[in-house]
């Protein structure tokens, strides 16, 4: 791998978005499995499915595991993007640091 | 360090230099920077000055080394800046510095030349080189054609005599065959009009052939490449070749001598290729040398320019000294703080030892009644908010400084307009990483405008964050979502909501009166997070942030107002502190000081279940004022008793300090004013010549005047004044409207706080409803994708719109908050900084160049 595909800005870039990605992702994750009604309206609630169970809790507790489920999985995908930028800025700055 | 309530304590000073001491002395106190020094010979221009031989040589010096850069930019060799800042050279040093660049110049100038000879010599070989090797052919060509009387193709007519027959066809054409030949090189876009005009002035009696030059040539002046061609021309007779020459150098052709045979053109052909290999040795060689001389001399580059811009700048303020009778002494006068006089007084005892005199500088503290300039000590962290005041106007001498209330009141009032903690969050971790990483990127100096605005303000944006997640944490909104940290204070009753009606029902109304759906306790810290469900959350925020807005606001008119009585204190003005602060602190505290009362009183005496007849404090306050009391809608009525007299009592109050603001100030003036005016007629027969003290128009006296107030010791400058009462009335005409109207508005003008953060708030939520929560609605593993992909256009959006752009608007807001409805209560801001004469300013400033 010597020739890197992102230049130095965008692995930059790249590297502080995909960080603040796994912490927000894993935090969101952990406020999600704890079931914060704060974040009711953002489940992926269907009216009919729910009317027809009559409105019991447990259809909304799975809904809420399953999104923590989605969000830690997009933590773990944030944090190959981590690392994936993390080394393309290695390879940005040793190139730069070997042609000055 | 000094206090930065106040600008320091300046003193206006004379210096007396020895003149050989002189340079080491204005040397010495150019590396401390702390003195300010007067120009004592304005009226000269610079031609007229002491010391305009040595600026002169300066400036040639600099004229050399810019040369010399050019030279070391053209062969792109790197310039490293010096590690460190060179001391200020003695002037023996200017000499040899001098001789140095001469020398260096003359050098680069010889290379040049030489150089210069050198390619033109190579460009006249290599054109003969194409010249000889093109000759064949053109020959040739000739050659046949005239044999076979053919046309050419540019459609002229061989008017060549026929060879006599007994020429053999493969003999070249000579002196015999009486045609001549010229042979050159033209730039290849003059060709055309070049045969057009040999064939039109020579009547078709000349013939040319010509053929393009592959190869691009250098022109040695200019040094760029140009295409030409080779061409020869044949002719008949002396006047032709009279008239060929002529046009030819009208077309700047040149013309080389070509041999007639083949066997000589192969001969000079092989003469010429060495002479052309010796040639390029000698180029590149000489080009050598040029670079290794550039080379050595680029490391010390910029400390030369360092030492020569000391020099030229001590030169420049020697030039602003007297110098006395007996030519020994620099005379010049300066600004200095008040507490500094002690280290300039080392510096100059410093300078005088560097130079070897024996007669120390004398610095002598004098009496002026110009206005000294403002000087406050600020460090890495109050320069920025200094600066902030700054930008505005300048403090006035001694005024108080705003800067240091500023710290805290600039960061609190955008934290209410930004209040959101996830982006306090964002942008405290952004200016913490410039912080800690502070002297790494202070020496990465950057051209760019907009990163060096955001370094200088790293210490503004990190207060500016961290208030912001606290506001955040009251405002209970993290990224448009709250926080239920220690259980919310309201619950639907089981008795008036059954879980039946719960899971039925999309919404319902909780009922805070009688403890039913409200625990009785509130949320101990900041916002209730149940608000972010409910659907009049926008309601109940307005009215709750329009409030405190108003009372953060009032509080700091308030406190603007209690600056100007710390400044009329200071000054010794008790006119202002009866005739302005009082009545200004009273018609401010009677309307909204009132105000402000009825606020917390709403807030805290009515609850929830007198909401009905809940009193509206807009309505009753426009009714205080227009006396109107009614008994019809319930929120407009009385809500404590005897508040018809006691509000008509403030009224009255607020209304008695307009004419009280308006008057009193210029009465008491001009009593003042006629007072003195009888005094000095009586001091007349004691002294020859009027003085009279100088009474500025609002009457502020200066404290080192008053102590000569009745003698006559001025030794600087004297201002009679005419005291006008018609000019002080209209001025105080204008405060008075100013403050009373000025009250009012900026009152309403704080309500941007609100308006702000709502804004803040809505665009915050509508971004996560837009943007974030189309990926968590979607469930399985498409939302897992979505997820995936739609977290970083939300990050990018967050940042660029609620980071940036709000912070931007929040922080002019805040700006326009602090310049406009604080500081005019008590800011008069008419000072002038102070400017020392510093080495490092002065590099710095010409670094930029």
């Amino acid at each position: 791998m010597t020739v890197p595909c992102c230049g130095p800005k965008c692995s930059a870039f790249c590297a502080i978005i995909s960080f603040w990605g796994i912490i927000m992702l894993a935090l969101l994750g952990i406020f999600f499995y704890i079931e914060a009604p704060a974040l009711a309206e953002d489940l992926p609630i269907d009216e009919d499915v729910w009317a027809a169970g009559n409105y019991n809790y447990t259809y909304v507790s799975d809904l809420y595991k399953q999104v923590a489920v989605n969000c830690w999985i997009a933590t773990g995908l944030y944090g190959a993007t981590f690392i994936f930028s993390c080394i393309m800025l290695k390879i940005n700055l040793r190139s730069s640091y070997s042609s000055s | 360090m000094g206090s930065l309530y106040r600008s320091e304590e300046m003193a206006a000073c004379q210096l007396f230099l020895q003149a050989e001491a002189a340079y080491a002395s204005i040397s010495e106190l150019g590396e401390l920077g702390l003195v300010q020094f007067k120009d004592m010979n304005p009226d000269l221009n610079s031609f007229q000055r002491k010391f305009v031989n040595e600026v002169r040589r300066c400036e040639e010096m600099e004229r050399k080394l810019r040369f010399l850069e050019k030279e070391i930019a053209r062969d792109q060799i790197p310039m490293p800046d010096p590690k460190e800042i060179p001391n200020s050279p003695e002037p023996r040093e200017m000499i040899l510095l001098e001789t140095t660049f001469e020398k260096l110049e003359k050098e680069m100038n010889e290379v040049n030349v030489n150089a210069t000879t050198l390619k033109k010599n190579f460009l006249d070989l290599t054109e003969l080189k194409h010249i000889l090797t093109n000759a064949q052919t053109f020959f040739d060509e000739a050659e046949f054609e005239i044999d076979g009387s053919t046309i050419s193709m540019s459609d002229r007519a061989a008017v060549l005599p026929p060879p006599p027959p007994t020429a053999s066809p493969s003999r070249t054409l000579g002196p015999t065959g009486n045609i001549r030949f010229v042979a050159g090189v033209v730039l290849r876009e003059r060709i055309p009009t070049f045969e057009r005009l040999l064939w039109r002035s020579c009547r078709g009696n000349v013939f040319l052939r010509q053929k393009e030059i592959d190869t691009p040539l250098e022109d040695p002046n200019t040094g760029e490449e140009v295409m030409k061609s080779v061409f020869v021309i044949f002719f008949q007779g002396e006047q032709l070749k009279a008239k060929v020459k002529k046009i030819c150098e009208g077309f700047r052709a040149t013309l080389y001598q070509c041999p007639e045979t083949a066997n000589e053109r192969r001969e000079m052909a092989a003469g010429i290729q060495t002479r052309i290999e010796d040639l390029n040795t000698v180029l590149s060689q000489s080009l050598d040398h040029r670079h290794r001389v550039l080379v050595s001399i680029a490391d010390d580059m910029k400390a030369w320019h360092m030492k020569v811009r000391k020099i030229k700048a001590v030169y420049h303020v020697l030039n602003m000294f007297n110098v006395d009778v007996t030519q020994k002494y620099l005379i010049g006068e300066c600004w200095c703080a008040e507490r500094h006089r002690s280290r300039i007084e080392t510096a100059l005892r410093t300078g005088t030892e560097r130079s070897g005199s024996s007669v120390p500088s004398i610095l002598n503290r004098m009496e002026t009644t110009e206005h000294p300039p403002t000087y406050n000590c600020t460090n890495k962290f109050t320069k920025v908010f200094q600066s902030i005041v700054d930008s505005y106007g300048v403090a006035g001498y001694r005024e108080v400084n705003p800067a240091p209330f500023t710290i805290v009141t600039f960061p609190f009032l955008f934290s209410l307009m930004f209040g959101d903690s996830g982006h306090g969050v964002l942008m405290f971790m952004a200016a913490l990483a410039m912080v800690v990483m502070e002297t790494k990127l202070m020496q990465t100096k950057s051209d760019n405008e907009i990163w060096n605005i955001f370094f200088g303000g790293r210490y503004i944006i990190l207060l500016m964050g961290g208030f912001s997640i606290y506001a955040g944490l009251m405002y209970n909104d993290i990224f448009s979502k709250s926080f239920n940290i220690f259980g919310s204070g309201w619950y639907p009753h089981p008795q008036r909501y059954s879980e039946h009606t719960i899971d039925h029902h999309k919404d319902l109304t909780l009922d805070p009166t009688n403890n039913s759906d409200y625990r009785g306790h509130p949320y101990p810290f900041g916002m209730d997070p149940v608000w972010q469900m409910s659907l009049n959350k926008i309601t109940w925020l307005n009215s709750f942030k329009m409030k405190i807005s108003i009372i953060f606001g009032v509080s700091q008119m308030f406190f603007g107002v209690i600056l100007s009585l710390q400044n009329s204190r200071y000054f010794r003005n008790s006119v202002n502190i009866f005739c302005e602060f009082l009545p200004q602190m009273l018609f401010l505290s009677c309307i909204f000081g009132y105000l402000i009362v009825l606020i917390l009183y709403k807030w805290i005496a009515i609850n929830a279940t007198m909401s009905a007849c809940a009193p509206s404090l807009l309505i009753d306050l426009i009714n205080m004022f227009l006396l109107n009391y009614p008994l019809e809608p319930c929120s407009s009525a009385e809500f404590y008793d005897g508040q018809k007299s006691f509000q008509s009592f403030l009224l009255l109050l607020a209304l008695v300090c307009v004419p009280w603001l308006l008057i009193a100030k210029p009465i008491i003036l001009k009593r003042q004013h006629s007072k003195k005016q009888v005094q000095l007629l009586n001091n007349n027969d004691e002294f020859e010549g009027r003085k009279s003290t100088e009474i500025n128009l609002d009457g502020e006296t200066q404290t080192s005047k008053q102590k000569d107030g009745r003698k006559d010791s001025h030794t600087g400058h004297e201002e009679e004044e005419e005291f006008s009462f018609g000019e002080a009335f209209v001025h105080q005409c204008i405060h008075t409207i100013e403050y009373c109207l000025g009250c009012i508005s900026h009152t309403a003008s704080y309500l941007r706080l609100w308006a702000l953060s709502l804004a803040h708030a809505e665009l915050s939520e509508v971004l996560w409803n837009m943007v974030f929560r189309v990926a968590l609605k979607m469930s399985g593993y498409t939302g897992l994708i979505a997820i995936f992909i739609l977290f970083t256009p939300w990050a990018v959006l967050t940042i660029a719109i609620l980071l940036l752009m709000e912070g931007l608007s929040a922080f002019l807001h805040t700006l326009r908050l602090h310049w406009v409805e604080f500081q005019s209560k008590f800011y008069k801001g008419d000072g002038y900084l102070f400017d020392p004469f510093r080495f490092d300013k002065i590099i710095e400033v010409s670094a930029d160049d």
